[in-house]
């Protein structure tokens, strides 16, 4: 059965039947999934669910469509098929029909990216109060209000500023707190653009290769970073990411995508032991990998831009 | 020839064959553009035209060029002591050459000056400032050989100095204000100078209206002069046509070039940069051309006339006498004299331009203001952060163009005629350059570059025909060693710590 006809005829997918591995309320359903760029099919019929209050790895070898999932969920790219709810405090979203910018506004679904995408010459609370701009932009009456200084948006920039130094404190950035956002350590800039997504205040985050290019030490901060938004402000939290310590130590569920299908879908320890993952990562038997490569294992599996995806 | 300069390190031995190879070259290029250009002069004589000669001047140009380009190498070769040993008597001697005249009286000075390499006066007074540069360059390096400055440090340095002069526009902005209202009423402003202080003024307020596009926004609109255009046309058109007064208009004319703002924003949201700015050069294009060609509407070349002057706040005129209403003089008992007007209008234009400085910082600090800041970094973050790009970048082009368009009105009223031919497409590359020379966002720069761009040459209008060769070098300079602006230092429009705590992290 096709994608189409499936969502077509409003089939649940067989992947969807039975409990989230990793346990949890279903958050994020994502049904049939697909997307197509002209012949090429970059995501081709993924289903999965993400739970609230757990993290969910999506991993997979490069160009396996990872990035393209994250682009169809943040709005910057509208699915050919598929359903995409969003079990939202407000209701439910599809958010296969919301497009661009109203992906964060309406649904709250914050992102980060694979290539950090600051605004590197404000400074690191600018960038945080930025984040809040749609609750601002309200406070000021749509600029008009705040043009003459009214009290009320006063107050509301406060209560920004007080929102940015609480992810400032969580980020360890508060010191940093005035220096332009381009100046930060690499390190610092990853955790930057967590604290920017959290700053909108969403209900789902997505994170694109978070740990990519940070030493041990950094990710080992990352990693708890990312433990305390799950536990304690019960966040889904949906991650790419290529480093197995930073995958294997915090994730509750493990998505794995190859060629834009998905292979594997379980618990850290149930994917970890799947030979088709296994086989994805270090390669067939028969093909006679060289041997250099297959001991590199899936810790070093290409580092490198996914250029397809992006 | 290095052991004289003693505390040299290691200076390398001096390759002569490719010092003068490299001179040749030079000779050879400087040569090649002389020929022509120097070389022949059209002279109109009686009953035709003759060619003028002027062999001699293309071989000083190409000796010139030799000696100025193995300075250079000198220079670089870190030999500066026969570079300045050479360089300093020559400046000497020039200077008192072209001073002859002041210094030795009339008859003397005239003898001197037959020796100088060129007749014209201004082009020796610009290789007395090349030759003065070297010997200082020379003397410099001569004193400390090993202070060469890397790029970064210049950067870091002209930084620090745009970051110092925003501190002090903080304290300088009041007392600037304060010289600008008392102007009028110095001793020394005659009508001239206030007639220069109206068009920079006009000037300074186009500027602060394109920083908001291009400075804050970052999108690069080279057809500013359009929306300039639109509220003048508006205005004159209203004013002549149905005889709606100076204030009554002017809110309606910023309303139109607004319009016309949003209208070019929509085809334009998905470009960015190049692409952006070759549009919008279209767009004020087509501005002018249609004003040029629908002649039952816009009274195509021949322009507007009989703009009315605006009176004062619609209480008073500024005439000598009127049948009906007041006069300004009579109502405040003065003599007559047209300079009053003038007067008004300055402070007309100071007022609206302070409006617009006001209202820039004011955006600043509020969500459209940072957000517009966000877009010029990076759009695809905007909208991973939920800010509407479209929406934000219409307002930016929208109250942009609408001061564009009062400032506008206000030229269609002091001049009393519009046409076409003010609207031209130098008008958008001034302002432009304005708001780059200044650096983009920084408001106390496009005051400075106002005054320099627009004020000075005014002044210097007998040397008319080198203004835009400095205009040009002038941005040239700027390019090479400041390419984000001369005061290009952005300050943080909120912070955690205050401004104590962020200098007493500085260094």
């Amino acid at each position: 059965m096709s994608a189409e006809t499936a969502i077509a005829e409003g089939a649940t997918s067989p992947d969807l039947l039975g409990p989230i591995p990793g346990g949890g309320e279903a958050q994020l359903t994502v049904e049939h999934l697909t997307m197509r760029f002209g012949g090429l099919v970059a995501i081709d019929d993924v289903s999965f669910q993400a739970a609230d209050a757990r993290i969910t790895a999506i991993i997979g070898p490069n160009g396996a469509g990872k990035t393209t999932v994250f682009n169809c969920l943040t709005g910057f790219y509208k699915p050919t098929v598929g359903r995409l709810a969003l079990h939202h405090p407000k209701g439910e979203f599809l958010l296969e029909r919301i497009e661009g910018f109203r992906t964060a506004q309406a649904a709250g679904v914050a992102r980060t990216f694979q290539n950090i995408r600051l605004f590197p010459r404000m400074t690191v609370l600018e960038n945080l109060i930025v984040a809040q701009h749609n609750k601002l932009m309200r406070a000021s009456g749509y600029t008009v209000l705040g043009l003459f200084g009214l009290k009320r948006y006063r107050e509301a920039e406060e209560k920004a500023v007080e929102l940015a130094r609480y992810w400032l404190d969580r980020t360890l950035l508060t010191k940093a707190a005035d220096q332009e956002a381009g100046n930060l350590p690499y390190g610092d800039q990853r955790r930057l653009e967590v604290a920017r997504a959290m700053c909108t205040e969403p209900v789902l985050l997505c994170l694109d290769e978070p740990a990519a290019g940070l030493n041990p030490r950094e990710s080992q901060v990352l990693n708890e970073l990312l433990l305390f938004i799950r536990d304690e402000h019960k966040m889904g939290i949906l991650l790419i990411e290529h480093d197995m310590s930073v995958v294997m130590g915090i994730s509750d569920h493990i998505v794995v995508l190859d060629y834009g299908r998905k292979i594997s879908d379980g618990t850290p320890e149930q994917v970890r032991n799947d030979p088709a993952v296994i086989r994805a990562y270090l390669g067939e038997d028969e093909e006679d990998e060289p041997a250099g490569e297959t001991a590199a294992g899936p810790e070093s599996a290409a580092r490198e831009g996914e250029e397809r995806d992006a | 020839m290095a052991a004289t300069t003693g505390t040299a390190p290691a200076v390398q031995p001096l390759d002569r064959q490719a010092m003068l190879k490299e001179a040749g070259a030079t000779g050879l290029v400087i040569f090649a553009l002389a020929f022509g250009l120097l070389g022949f002069r059209t002279l109109d004589v009686p009953g035709g035209i003759d060619i003028q000669y002027r062999f001699g001047d293309v071989a000083a140009a190409v000796v010139i060029g030799i000696l100025g380009r193995i300075a250079l190498i000198l220079l670089r070769e870190h030999r500066p002591l026969p570079v300045l040993l050479t360089t300093a008597p020559l400046a000497v001697v020039l200077l008192v050459m072209l001073l002859a005249k002041f210094l030795f009286g009339p008859e003397t000075g005239a003898e001197l000056m037959r020796f100088l390499p060129f007749e014209s006066l201004v082009v020796m007074w610009a290789i007395l400032i090349v030759i003065v540069v070297l010997a200082l360059r020379a003397a410099r390096s001569q004193t400390h050989i090993a202070s060469e400055m890397t790029v970064e440090d210049r950067d870091a340095r002209m930084d620090r100095i745009g970051a110092k002069v925003q501190r002090a526009a903080r304290r300088l902005g009041p007392v600037l204000l304060g010289i600008a209202i008392i102007f009028p009423f110095l001793p020394f402003a005659d009508r001239r100078l206030l007639d220069i202080g109206i068009l920079v003024v006009t000037y300074i307020m186009l500027g602060w209206g394109l920083n908001i596009v291009v400075g804050l926004a970052g999108l690069l609109d080279l057809g500013y002069v359009a929306f300039y255009a639109v509220g003048a046309y508006s205005f004159a058109l209203l004013a002549t046509g149905l005889d709606v007064s100076f204030w009554v208009a002017l809110p309606f004319a910023g309303l139109m070039a607004a319009s016309a703002g949003v209208l070019l924003g929509f085809p334009v949201l998905r470009l960015r940069g190049d692409y952006l700015a070759i549009v919008t050069l279209g767009f004020g294009e087509m501005i002018r051309i249609i004003l040029l060609n629908w002649y039952e509407f816009t009274n195509g070349p021949d322009g507007i006339s009989g703009i009315p002057r605006p009176s004062f706040f619609g209480l008073a005129v500024f005439k000598r006498s009127v049948t009906e209403g007041h006069t300004f003089h009579e109502m405040f008992g003065l003599q007559f004299t047209p300079i009053h007007r003038i007067i008004f209008m300055f402070y007309l234009i100071l007022a609206l331009a302070l409006v617009v400085n006001l209202f820039t910082m004011r955006i600043r600090k509020l969500p459209v203001g940072r957000a517009w800041e966000a877009l010029r970094e990076d759009e695809t973050a905007c909208r991973s952060l939920g800010i509407n790009p479209r929406n934000t970048k219409l307002t930016a082009f929208g109250i942009g163009a609408m001061f564009a368009g009062f400032a506008g009105s206000f030229f269609a009223t002091r001049q009393g005629f519009i046409s076409p031919e003010s609207f031209v497409f130098t008008e958008s590359a001034v302002i432009l350059a304005i708001v780059v020379l200044g650096g983009f966002g920084s408001q106390i720069g496009v005051v400075i570059a106002a005054v320099l761009l627009i004020g000075l040459p005014e002044f210097f209008r007998e040397l008319q025909q080198y203004r835009m060769l400095a205009f040009g070098m002038a941005m040239v300079l700027i390019m090479l060693w400041r390419p984000a602006g001369l005061l290009a230092h952005r300050e943080p429009t909120i912070r955690l710590f205050g401004k104590g705590a962020a200098k007493e992290a500085e260094p």
